[in-house]
């Protein structure tokens, strides 16, 4: 059997779609259900191998990222997903998905504005700092992200217990797109330039950057120039891009 | 009693911070010394101390913010609090959030009336005076749609609650229309009037037009209600049924649109035969045209102009998220896949001050506002929809200062057909529902932005402005494209936009033959609305649809699911009349045929413009043409605005190809390559063109070269001619004049010209025929200020292989750079001349045929995969080009200009002159003859190399330029650098 997931919607998520086709895409099944429905329906955590938080603007960001969407979750589902996390289970939050399960306490510390004080779009790169199984045989990746409120914050106490039960997943560095376009590693101002933090002994991964927007060679910011490398070297253009192996170890754990 | 809850950061602030930035910028002498702010929610619902309590828990996030009851508590050092909050009926997002998180967490449930305001808070620090701070206020809030408090921070800030309260009586009230032709003309103007004798505002109805509704009123034997005059305003108006292209023009009998529009794809579609790609053009809310066996891609474009004069901010998010319906709108309902946008504006260092009145009461917001507040629009609508945006621009003319021209457009995706149903197709069946789904109706939008607050009672005035509200939107959007459509519940579904539910239902009403409206049933956003208000508003996020009976029970539960309202308000049928009723009785009756096709059939005629422009002279062409490049580059209308693309998300739904941005350097470009079927690697090309500057001398090359740029644009990034289809946006001014008539004729001639010899069809597309701003100066004079007839064209089209997209920056020293097309001495109204503060006359003339064998040839070796850049030649000439693909590679070149095919001779025209036809390519060293060989009997030039060397070299006659790319760079991104990200 294949190893399912079982994605969030609604109230503004909307990042469903190409997290499901990236699982696929990985040997997985993955399955969009609404949160009303999942609340409707509990019992369809049990049948799920991960849970996804995906991206997208819940509630318009309205009161404060990922507050009211994560409200609902406690309010609603919280013993269900903690039963949920009892089994060894992986549980992914992207984005506002990320902002989500820090706003329901499932991971710790919060995400706030930017430095910039704005939205942003663009490329980072990150480096893999523990052993979480969604990071395998990874050590450094590009992925975009897109958010306003991404900087990672944590209180002094809550951090130093996070660090020492290596939590700290990624980190923002100064990689191949920062190098390529020039731009600070950090996109945000976040703490110690984190970009992504895990619980549950690394099964629980939340992270503001998008792996399921670079499942794709062609959705890399450079790849019109990779490809002229390529082409001149002789070699195969690739096909696939650097997010894809995160879902691929996602399912890779199942089996 | 309403009580306020007030949530701070307990931690350092970024946006605080971002405000402090923006004071003291705007404000470089201040004494401000620090912003806080904090999130004010006043909940006006009876709510227990316990329950506001666990309300104010969930507004806050404890690891990084706290919340207080009752005072705001002012932090150390602050001088002044302000509070903004909004007006009565603007739509409060936040509120409503706040509201919805308040009933999910308590189990209270607002009682009609109840409701929660969100405001924010600012606390400036520093020694500041009372005026200073209300200056800076002013910054911060726009008082159409906002009100602010200053209060020195020792004084407490009052509570306030924006409800609504509307007193009138509603009802629905006979007009008499056995009046005078002078009366009638005063009706057709300014409204009907009230018992106090105000009027209710314009209903843009000509004389003849209402002696028309006389007469048919006068045939039933009875005097009009209200409801219908308002309701026929709409129907018959301009932007509804474009009057101007639908009626003769001179000799054009069956009006510019059949003739040259729709006459242009029948033509196309026809030579085209088995090739034609077109399913479903000009009949829906978005054209449709097939992506594969299985999908079909939608596109429209809208403009959304006289709003974001008003609300720079609401106006464009309203444009972005009501052209999101029009691809919901599309057959049984298209997901929005892509969002572009457009925005002609003044330069936004103009400081000219202008006034809406004579007592200069009503000041039109400053030219940088404007940009700000529409970036902003766009950016919320889109990026809270879900919606990548990779494609826009900025359009810079001190005529867009009256009104700016904004642009907005979804492309959407949608299954051909679904369990044997054709999914692009519908028809509204006698016996079926009248469904609302989505949002609540207000008096947003009544009579547009003229509508006045001064009908209602004082004290409480709801603004006629919209702010859209994408989650309700994202929130239907769900619930339609993921299920019910899918579900097949539905027959017909369009959306609310101009004339809300009266044009949607009785738009839909043909497809059957009438329909019965129960008005009442409408659920609104407050109480007071009279039935005629009800039916006209234009309050956003709704869309109709009509639903078979026996389904209605299982849709309406999708709907609850998805946490979206949705009300049975009538019923379709085929008795050929448009019924309306309130508590039962009758209100409105008209027949179908006179609604819709009972308008005067106008008539138009037009007269050639006598306009003449000097040619700059030769002195003040001698500036060194180095500088001159520079100059260009940092001109608005070429400088990088790569603000606006990182801010927008580009990457949402995975489907991003090329990027806003391209290159090390991230220069701006003019066309996007999207794959938006996960698993296929079939790829849409969008892109854009437009030249407005080129209607001072002539709106037939105005649009020609609108066309050609676009077509041009989507062939550089990967586009065919044989699979491209473009969508038309006429934004015209004056448009009852004779003169601008003429001009108009003579665009729609270049139209119809310049597309069949494309062979690229129109799909879709709108017009916004008065853009014109009639108001006072500083010194108080009367200004009329019309926008620059002004075409924009978007191009679609349809790739096999998104991977062979290109992009604009050099790529490898050694490539060869060819530059295709002829260049002619064509500096008229370019931007050159426009530096030089001319306008001159030869503005580019495009030669279709020739162009076309080269843009096939060009699309054969992009497909094959010859060039490793390829670079349109626009605004700026070849010049420019040259810069945006050295600064987008961060490499130089070395080119020599002195011998190029076509006129152009002398060195300031070979650089700067705008002839359409013409990219830039740059080949790999041993490629270059494939390359070439594709061009054979066309116009190329081996032009030169890239280098290593840094450096921009162009050699042309008499002259060399020789910039590094890295001052190039400086120059490009110097304009919008504080504006930067």
């Amino acid at each position: 059997m294949k190893p399912h997931a079982l994605i969030f919607s609604g109230y503004g998520l909307n990042t469903e779609d190409e997290t499901k086709s990236a699982f696929e895409k990985a040997g997985g099944t993955a399955d969009v259900v609404h949160i009303n429905d999942v609340i409707a329906r509990p019992k369809i955590l049990t049948q799920a191998h991960i849970v996804v938080f995906p991206g997208g603007f819940s509630y318009g960001d309205d009161t404060g990222s990922g507050k009211a969407y994560g409200n609902r979750v406690t309010q609603h589902l919280g013993e269900h997903l903690e039963k949920f996390l009892s089994r060894d289970t992986l549980m992914l939050g992207v984005c506002n998905g990320f902002q989500i399960i820090t706003s329901a306490g499932i991971l710790p510390g919060a995400l706030i504005a930017n430095d910039n004080a704005r939205y942003t779009c663009r490329w980072v790169d990150v480096e893999v700092q523990n052993d979480s199984p969604w990071l395998r045989g990874i050590t450094e990746m590009s992925v975009p992200i897109a958010h306003g409120e991404g900087k990672y914050y944590a209180p002094e106490k809550v951090f130093t217990e996070l660090k020492a039960q290596n939590g700290v997943a990624l980190r923002y560095v100064e990689g191949e797109t920062a190098k390529y376009f020039n731009q600070p590693a950090n996109p945000n101002g976040s703490m110690e330039n984190i970009a992504g933090i895990t619980g549950y002994g690394g099964r629980c991964l939340g992270l503001m950057p998008h792996p399921e927007r670079a499942v794709r060679f062609t959705e890399l910011p450079h790849w019109t120039y990779l490809r002229e490398e390529y082409v001149r070297d002789g070699a195969d253009v690739p096909k696939d891009g650097p997010g894809l192996t995160m879902f691929k170890n996602a399912v890779e754990y199942f089996s | 009693m309403a009580e306020r809850i007030t949530v701070f950061s307990t931690v350092d602030d970024a946006r605080a911070k971002g405000f402090l930035r923006t004071l003291t910028g705007l404000f470089p002498k201040t004494k401000l010394t620090g912003v806080h702010i904090a999130a004010a929610y006043t909940v006006d619902a009876k709510l227990s101390a316990a329950n506001l309590k666990t309300a104010a828990k969930h507004f806050t996030n404890p690891t990084t913010e706290a919340y207080a009851l009752g005072t705001i508590p002012v932090p150390p050092g602050a001088a002044f609090t302000v509070e903004i909050g909004f007006l009565p009926g603007v739509t409060d997002n936040v509120g409503r959030t706040a509201q919805e998180t308040i009933e999910d967490a308590t189990g209270y449930v607002f009682k009609e009336g109840e409701a929660v305001y969100s405001s924010l808070v600012l606390f400036f620090s520093g020694a500041l005076s009372q005026k200073e701070a209300e200056a800076m206020s002013q910054e911060l809030f726009n008082p159409l749609i906002e009100r602010a408090t200053v209060v020195p921070a020792r004084t407490g800030i009052p509570v306030t609650v924006p409800k609504v309260r509307l007193h009138e009586e509603q009802r629905a009230d006979e007009v008499n229309l056995d009046i005078s032709d002078e009366a009638l003309t005063a009706i057709g103007k300014s409204g009907i009037a009230d018992k106090d004798g105000t009027r209710r505002g314009p209903l843009a109805l000509s004389l003849e037009s209402m002696k028309v509704i006389q007469k048919y009123f006068r045939g039933l034997g009875r005097n009009p209600r209200d409801i219908e005059i308002e309701s026929l305003a709409q129907t018959w108006s301009e932007h509804c049924k474009h009057t101007i292209f639908a009626d003769p023009l001179d000799e054009v009998r069956e009006g510019i649109y059949r003739k040259y529009i729709k006459g242009a794809t029948e033509k196309i579609r026809k030579q085209k035969g088995k090739k034609d790609f077109c399913v479903s053009v000009f009949k829906d809310n978005s054209g449709g045209i097939a992506f594969d066996e299985q999908y079909l891609v939608t596109h429209k474009v809208e403009t959304h102009n006289s709003p974001s004069a008003l609300d720079p901010f609401g106006g464009a998010i309203t444009g972005i998220v009501g052209v999101n319906r029009d691809c919901l709108g599309f057959g049984m309902g298209a997901k929005p896949i892509a969002n572009v946008y457009g925005f002609c504006v003044a330069d936004p260092v103009d400081t000219t001050k202008l006034y809406r009145d004579k007592q200069k009461q009503q000041p039109l917001l400053p030219s940088r506002r404007i940009l700000e507040g529409v970036v902003k629009g766009i950016n919320h609508g889109g990026n809270q929809s879900g919606i990548p945006t990779p494609l826009g621009f900025v359009a810079v003319d001190s005529r867009y200062r009256g009104k700016p021209l904004v642009f907005a457009g979804t492309v959407g995706l949608i299954p051909r057909a679904l369990k044997g149903r054709k999914l692009y197709t519908k028809k509204a069946q006698a016996g079926d529902y009248v469904v609302m789904a989505g949002g609540r109706v207000g008096l947003d939008g009544i009579h547009g932005a003229t509508f006045s607050s001064e009908s209602l009672s004082s004290g409480s005035p709801a603004t006629a402005v919209q702010i859209g509200d994408p989650i309700t939107q994202k929130k239907m959007s769900d619930a339609i494209v993921r299920e019910a459509r899918d579900s097949g519940l539905y027959s017909s579904i369009t959306d609310n936009g101009a004339g809300g539910i009266s044009c949607s239902v009785a738009e839909m009403a043909k497809e059957c033959g009438g329909c019965i409206v129960d008005i009442e049933k409408v659920p609104l956003k407050y109480p007071g609305l009279s039935p005629w208000q009800i039916w006209i508003s234009e309050s956003q996020e709704r869309m109709t649809l009509a639903v078979p009976k026996k389904n209605w029970k299982t849709l309406k539960k999708i709907f609850d699911r998805h946490d979206v309202e949705a009300t049975v308000i009538g019923t379709f049928t085929d008795s050929d009349r448009c019924v309306v009723r309130y508590k039962g009785r009758k209100i409105m009756d008209i027949d179908m045929d006179f609604l819709h096709d009972g308008r005067p059939v106008g008539v138009q005629k037009s007269r050639k413009p006598v306009r003449s422009h000097t040619e700059p002279t030769k002195a003040s062409r001698s500036k060194p043409l180095g500088a001159v490049l520079h100059e260009l580059l940092a001109r608005p209308n070429i400088a990088s605005t790569s603000f606006i693309s990182s801010q927008y998300d580009h990457e949402v739904q995975g489907s991003s190809v090329t990027k806003p941005l391209q290159g090390r350097g991230r220069v701006g470009v003019d066309a996007g390559v999207i794959q938006p079927v996960h698993g296929s690697q079939k790829g849409v090309v969008l892109s854009h063109g437009f030249a407005p500057w080129y209607s001072d001398v002539d709106t037939y090359a105005m649009a020609a070269c609108s066309i050609d740029t676009a077509v041009r644009n989507a062939v550089c990034a990967g586009a065919s001619l044989e699979y491209l289809a473009i969508l038309d946006n006429f934004c015209w001014s004056s448009s009852n004049t004779p003169e601008r008539l003429y001009e108009l004729k003579r665009a729609a001639e270049a139209v119809y010209d310049t597309a069949v010899a494309y062979g690229t069809p129109y799909i879709s597309g709108k017009d916004s025929m008065f853009n014109d701003f009639r108001g006072y100066t500083a010194k108080g004079e009367a200004i009329h200020i019309a926008a620059p007839p002004t075409l924009l064209i978007s191009a679609i089209g349809v790739v096999d292989d998104a991977s062979v997209a290109q992009t604009v920056d050099f790529k490898m020293p050694g490539d060869r750079i060819y530059l295709l097309g002829d260049t002619d001495d064509e500096l008229g109204a370019s931007e050159y001349f426009s530096l030089l503060s001319g306008v001159g006359r030869a503005v580019p003339q495009v030669h279709a045929k020739k162009n076309a064998r080269l843009y096939t040839a060009l699309a054969r070796a992009i497909r094959a995969g010859h060039p490793a850049s390829v670079t349109p030649v626009g605004r700026g000439g070849v010049a420019a080009a040259l810069a945006k693909s050295a600064i987008g590679g961060q490499l130089g070149a070395r080119v020599n200009l002195r011998k190029i095919p076509g006129k152009a001779k002398s060195a300031d025209s070979i650089l700067f002159s705008e002839s359409q036809g013409r990219v830039l390519a740059t080949v790999r060293p041993g490629e270059e003859q494939k390359f070439e060989r594709l061009f054979k009997g066309l116009s190329f030039t081996c032009i030169g190399d890239v280098t290593d060397t840094g450096t921009l070299r162009v050699d042309v006659p008499g002259e060399r330029i020789d910039e590094p790319v890295a001052r190039l760079t400086e120059s490009h991104r110097s304009t919008f650098k504080n504006w930067q990200v």
